[in-house]
């Protein structure tokens, strides 16, 4: 069986019609991991007998005839930075390396009681900071369409594993851009939630006020399906939103006609590669087509959004990542004399560069004399930069921008220059600061054949309407490719 | 240069990391191209601007009138003992441990000589 092309209702549908059983899915997709991963990368680790309990359980219901859950026999691959219970947990990271997970986080939970069988922990760049997934501590993931090229990051991994359909679906995490960054550059779906809509509860944290939680998938149609299975209330979480968790695949086919679409002047710049451009301003003149009414919009402060980010993430960065110190869990430097030459010993070996890195930054910015002039005004530019899109969503429903600056780059590339590298998050990282959705949906490729993904922003807690604008742009890209290849 | 050689040392201690020679030069040049990068930040004049306390207050359920708290009252719970992490699972990462508690290496240093 080809399963290449298989999406979450498609998989459902199989079993349900007793096509294939979840058993004979999930072997052929560890088949698939097999073949393909050994170029690409992706998994850190398979939880083989997990999934096969899962899928016996599945396969029990269906001989049955039981309802079958949303997700039924799914296989579904995690980022290693969420926790996942008797499984290893790494978070890209050395200091993790023989850490075993003793809970569940709520996400990876809520998508097993969907009837989604966990095939394996993802690749990642180390506690999610980088923007190539060359900082895992583990090695790179190479980008399925060019294996020469990052996949981005952080969720590197969970963007390549669908895009190489070794997974139907993965989870990520977005600090500043780690679901959306890499899955444009991968060519797939990436969700990132409203803050608080997705519970962070077992999600190892790496700036709690701008992590999220979010699907990456193949078409805008799972990302619905996935969301509505991860959101919702958490008491383990007290960020964690308790507002109603609507039906979002309801919003899958509706009309856009009458939508209001802002197009802001700052994420076109003169700078902004061509083939983007091109491939971006393709998508707003079909969702004009679509009957949107398209509007030029400002963002002003979209410039100070990535030093803004810098000093926030790091800051709580940290903070977050003083615990790791070898006393209860991780890496421990055996050879230290002292409690205090141990923390160092442990830490110096356990975390790799980026992470120092941030952590000397966070610290700086946090220490004393230097408080005011960056954290306390950071926090207040963030402030700034919620008024702006405040503003936006008094004239617009949604807003239409590039995922990226340019398509995938070389491994190595950036390597070497933090700056350049953090400037790939350009477009995504304002979202994160002011904890509103974004959709990344491919929207065309460079003509090397590199994706480009577009991204669809709105207001808190309006997921819907950022599906429903994706879905029309990924319906309007699927009905030209079929026009192309009738062509030729 | 904003960061000097003493500054990373300084900052580094309070982060628990050492830092080999070759990683403290390294920091060095990188936490100064960063710092210049994000210097832009005080061109803005923030002075009757708040800073950002909860990341989505703007779109948290507003308090009715005649209600009392915050949007965030929700948060709130009834301190109640529910069961957590089991001793063992809390205990199964340990990389020292008596069976009981965390283990860890001599804590205070009396002048030279290190005691228990």
């Amino acid at each position: 069986m080809n399963i290449d092309p298989l999406t979450i209702d498609f998989v459902r549908d199989l079993i349900l019609r007793k096509e294939t059983t979840a058993t004979a899915l999930t072997e052929e997709f560890y088949k698939k991991i097999e073949s393909e991963d050994s170029k690409i990368h992706a998994f850190l680790t398979l939880s083989k007998d997990r999934a096969f309990a899962k899928a016996t359980e599945i396969d029990g219901m269906a001989d049955r005839g039981e309802e079958l859950p949303p997700m039924a026999g799914v296989p579904v691959g995690i980022k290693d930075v969420f926790m996942t219970r008797g499984i290893q947990t790494t978070a890209g990271s050395r200091i993790l390396e023989d850490f075993v997970a003793p809970y569940d986080s709520t996400a990876v939970a809520r998508l097993e009681s969907a009837g989604a069988i966990v095939v394996g922990k993802l690749n990642c760049d180390e506690f999610a900071m980088g923007s190539s997934n060359e900082n895992s501590g583990y090695g790179p993931v190479h980008n399925p369409r060019d294996l020469s090229r990052v996949p981005g990051g952080s969720s590197g991994g969970s963007a390549a594993a669908v895009a190489a359909n070794m997974a139907v679906a993965t989870l990520g995490s977005d600090t500043g851009g780690s679901i959306r960054q890499p899955a444009a550059f991968c060519g797939v779906v990436g969700l990132m939630p409203t803050y608080g809509r997705v519970s962070r509860y077992g999600l190892i944290a790496f700036a709690s006020s701008l992590d999220h939680v979010g699907p990456l998938t193949k078409s805008v149609k799972d990302a619905a399906t996935v969301l509505k299975v991860i959101a919702g209330r958490d008491p383990k979480d007290s960020t964690s939103a308790d507002m109603p968790v609507p039906n979002y695949l309801d919003e899958i086919g509706r009309p856009v006609r009458g939508m209001k679409i802002g197009v802001p002047d700052e994420y076109f710049p003169a700078e902004l590669d061509g083939e983007v451009r091109a491939a971006v301003q393709k998508s707003i003149d079909d969702l004009r087509e679509a009957g949107c009414e398209i509007k030029r919009i400002s963002l002003p402060h979209t410039k100070y959004a990535i030093p803004t980010y810098y000093i926030v993430a790091t800051a709580e960065a940290s903070s977050n990542l003083a615990r790791y110190d070898g006393v209860r869990y991780g890496l421990r430097a055996k050879d230290a004399k002292t409690l205090s030459e141990m923390y160092r010993k442990t830490r110096d070996r356990g975390f790799g560069a980026e992470v120092k890195r941030r952590i000397m930054l966070g610290t700086y910015a946090l220490s004393a004399g230097y408080y005011d002039a960056y954290y306390l005004q950071a926090q207040k530019v963030r402030t700034l930069l919620a008024r702006d899109f405040q503003n936006a969503f008094a004239e617009v429903d949604a807003i239409i921008t590039p995922t990226t600056p340019t398509a995938a780059f070389k491994l190595g590339e950036k390597a070497d220059d933090p700056v350049s590298m953090y400037l790939a998050d350009i477009f995504t990282v304002t979202a994160d600061l002011v904890g509103i959705p974004g959709l990344a949906v491919p929207c065309g490729t460079t003509k090397s054949g590199l994706p480009i993904g577009v991204q669809v922003l709105g207001k808190h807690f309006d997921e819907g309407t950022i599906l429903r604008v994706g879905h029309v742009i990924e319906h309007e890209q699927a009905k030209q490719a079929g026009a192309e290849s009738r062509k030729s | 240069m904003k960061v000097t050689e003493k500054d990373v040392l300084y900052v580094a201690d309070l982060a628990n990391l050492e830092l080999t020679e070759q990683e403290r030069q390294r920091m060095l040049k990188d936490l100064n191209s960063i710092l210049e990068h994000i210097d832009m930040l005080g061109q803005l004049d923030t002075k009757d601007v708040p800073p950002m306390a909860e990341v989505v207050t703007l779109a948290a359920k507003p308090v009715q009138a005649g209600e009392s708290g915050t949007p965030f009252e929700y948060t709130m719970r009834a301190d109640e003992v529910k069961p957590g992490l089991t001793h063992e699972s809390a205990m199964m990462n340990a990389p020292d441990t008596d069976g009981t508690y965390f283990k860890v290496p001599k804590v205070i240093d009396k002048g030279g000589e290190v005691s228990e």
